[in-house]
């Protein structure tokens, strides 16, 4: 087991009416280099917060840390309650089997910079793959749900297209309606609109402002500043592997109070 | 014609009217080409040596027949074994971790070496090793000795190994052990080609790493497997020809052979298997072609395997090279 610190008593939050995802000093290396130097985060459900950094800041890694893609070394996060990756027995942490790694990850929906649609699956056989395999649902009424998904995000007449078929913007909203078929109480977006040309940006910003309207909680690594003014309800920059600075979005941009913070918000405005 | 008119209504130019470039050389090589096919028409029209006649009467005879059965039963066996073999050997070579890892190199490296033939001869003789083949605790009797019981013996199960290691069986084994080790370097090949982004979707869609690699990454990995599987499929079409040192009589060539020399007329049986292996091959060629369009879906490049057929006939290579011939 590596060694994660166990969390004392106090620090373990109740699972009911706490946050919907908790991370407390989550420490991550790659080899020697320590990419995450202790981050703290909460989102409270329902909530979508931004997180904002320059390149290579770490806000990818902590996003995949967050659904266990990547193991850390200290410190812990939970989702919902529950703790990622290990099972607290006897004041002992234990880590998880493979499957139940995968349950967990089932909660969790993740949006990817490149999208990262199955090539040799239709945009609906995307979406419906994984309900029909791992949740083990009825054929029919995943069919159903799938395509009434892809309606909503603008593509009820794009079903039968193969994701080569599609735009880049229309590809990303096949990936968001891929992880909402899951049902997830929560969604990551790694930088959903970077790879995608300036005017298919705005077709999925609106699919994701839908989606928070909604109510679904969200954390998204953007670059958008207008996104996360508009939509944020709360704003994190991380920098060196550590948050820097966190708050109201609107706040945070018009005002903020760390140099770092005001020297990226220059160049990204 | 003025240049840069600005005119809204340009006149639609002329169509192109030039004096194509011409091509002698090639004609040089349809009149060369052309030479030299009728010199060979000429030769299998008129030389006696082909006795066309007895070839055709004799090349679909029974026990001929049977001889082409055998040889695709083997053909049939010893891919699949190498085919799903192969992929637990690919699986296990792409393990984090390194028994495994280690296992499945020390397999790749004994069967690539040795050469299919010497194998085919060596799995005719194990039964020289164990009259009876038996599955239980290793070093049963010295274990039992240990502990002062006489002929302490914990054997599961065991069969004669003459019944089980026949000619076809031992065959068939020699062929796809040595298979399985060529194409786990095209599966490992075909599975690291896909890009590392389907995994960690596929992962964070909750699903496990068998799931993974049933549903999301053999299929894609399929479109580099598929051609130098062909390859491999049509090596070991020919390498069928090797059990008949196992010995093994039930296979093309050796009947082939056996009714040239048997009649005098080796030649025009050595032109019978040359037919027969043509066929076959094509056959085969079209089975490729069917499964390249399946696995290209969603590509969008379907016409590729089309074009990649073609020039299959030539000779397209693969990861690996085929395995070794006489
Ligand atoms: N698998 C890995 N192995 C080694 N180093 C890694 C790995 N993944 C990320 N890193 C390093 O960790 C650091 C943070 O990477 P990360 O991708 O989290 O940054 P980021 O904030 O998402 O940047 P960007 O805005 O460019 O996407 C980088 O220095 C990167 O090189
Ligand atoms: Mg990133």
């Amino acid at each position: 087991m590596t060694g994660v610190t166990v969390p004392g008593q106090a620090g373990v939050p109740a699972a009911e009416s706490g946050p919907m995802v908790h991370a407390e000093q989550v420490h991550k290396s790659f080899g020697s280099i320590e990419v995450l130097k202790g981050i703290d985060l909460q989102v409270r459900a329902g909530e979508v917060c931004c997180l904002l950094g320059p390149s290579g800041s770490g806000k990818s890694t902590f996003l995949r840390c967050i659904n266990h893609l990547e193991k850390i070394n200290a410190g812990w996060i939970r989702v919902d309650g529950e703790l990622i990756g290990y099972r607290e027995r006897g004041g002992k942490l234990h880590e998880m089997r493979e499957k139940e790694v995968a349950a967990q990850r089932r909660a969790i929906g993740m949006v990817f910079q490149r999208f990262n649609l199955f090539p040799h699956k239709t945009a609906l056989e995307n979406v419906t793959e994984a309900p029909l395999l791992v949740r083990r649902e009825k054929r029919a009424e995943v069919r159903d749900r799938a395509a009434a998904l892809l309606e909503r995000v603008g593509l009820g007449d794009k079903l039968g297209n193969y994701p080569s078929q599609l735009s880049g913007g229309q590809q990303q909203r096949v990936a968001i309606a891929r992880a909402l078929a899951m049902k997830p109480k929560l969604m990551l977006f790694d930088e959903p609109t970077s790879a995608l040309d300036p005017e298919l940006v705005g077709e999925v910003l609106d699919v994701m402002k839908d989606l928070a309207r909604d109510g679904m909680t969200m954390i998204v690594v953007t670059h958008e500043i207008g996104f996360a003014r508009e939509v944020g309800d709360s704003l994190v920059f991380i920098d060196g592997g550590v948050v820097v600075e966190s708050g109201n979005p609107r706040e945070v941009i018009a005002n903020p109070q760390h140099e770092r913070t005001k020297t990226f918000l220059a160049k990204v405005l | 014609m003025s240049v840069g008119t600005d005119s809204p209504e340009r006149a639609r130019p002329e169509p192109i009217q030039a004096v194509p470039v011409r091509h002698p050389g090639r004609w040089v090589a349809v009149a060369v080409i052309g030479v030299l096919v009728a010199m060979f028409v000429h030769l299998l029209v008129t030389n006696q040596a082909f006795n066309w006649s007895f070839m055709v009467d004799n090349m679909f005879r029974p026990p001929i027949m049977a001889g082409v059965r055998g040889s695709i039963a083997l053909l049939v066996t010893s891919m699949l074994i190498g085919i799903v073999l192969g992929v637990v050997i690919a699986v296990m070579r792409l393990s984090e971790n390194p028994i495994l890892r280690g296992v499945s190199w020390a397999y790749t490296w004994f069967f690539r070496a040795v050469p299919r033939l010497v194998l085919a001869i060596l799995f005719g003789n194990l039964g020289i090793l164990w009259a009876r083949i038996e599955f239980g605790l290793p070093f049963d009797r010295q274990i039992g000795a240990l502990f002062g019981i006489q002929d302490f013996e914990a054997r599961l199960f065991g069969f004669s190994a003459v019944d089980i290691l026949t000619g076809f069986v031992a065959g068939m084994l020699a062929l796809g052990l040595s298979e399985a080790a060529y194409m786990a370097e095209i599966i490992r090949a075909g599975i690291q080609s896909v890009d590392e982004g389907q995994t960690e979707a596929a992962q964070a869609l909750g699903m496990t790493r068998g799931q993974i690699l049933r549903r999301i990454v053999l299929p894609q990995a399929m479109r580099v497997i598929v051609p130098p599987t062909g390859n491999e499929t049509i090596a070991m079409l020919k390498d069928t020809s090797l059990v008949a040192f196992v010995p093994v009589s039930a296979e093309l060539f050796f009947q082939l052979r056996a009714v040239g020399s048997r009649t005098f007329q080796v030649f025009p049986m050595l032109v019978a298997a040359t037919i027969w292996y043509l066929l076959l091959s094509s056959v085969l060629l079209v089975g490729q072609y069917y499964l390249e369009r399946h696995f290209a879906k969603g590509i969008g490049r379907a016409g590729q395997a089309k074009a990649r057929l073609r020039g299959m006939a030539v000779g397209g290579g693969g990861v690996t090279g085929g395995g070794g011939g006489v």
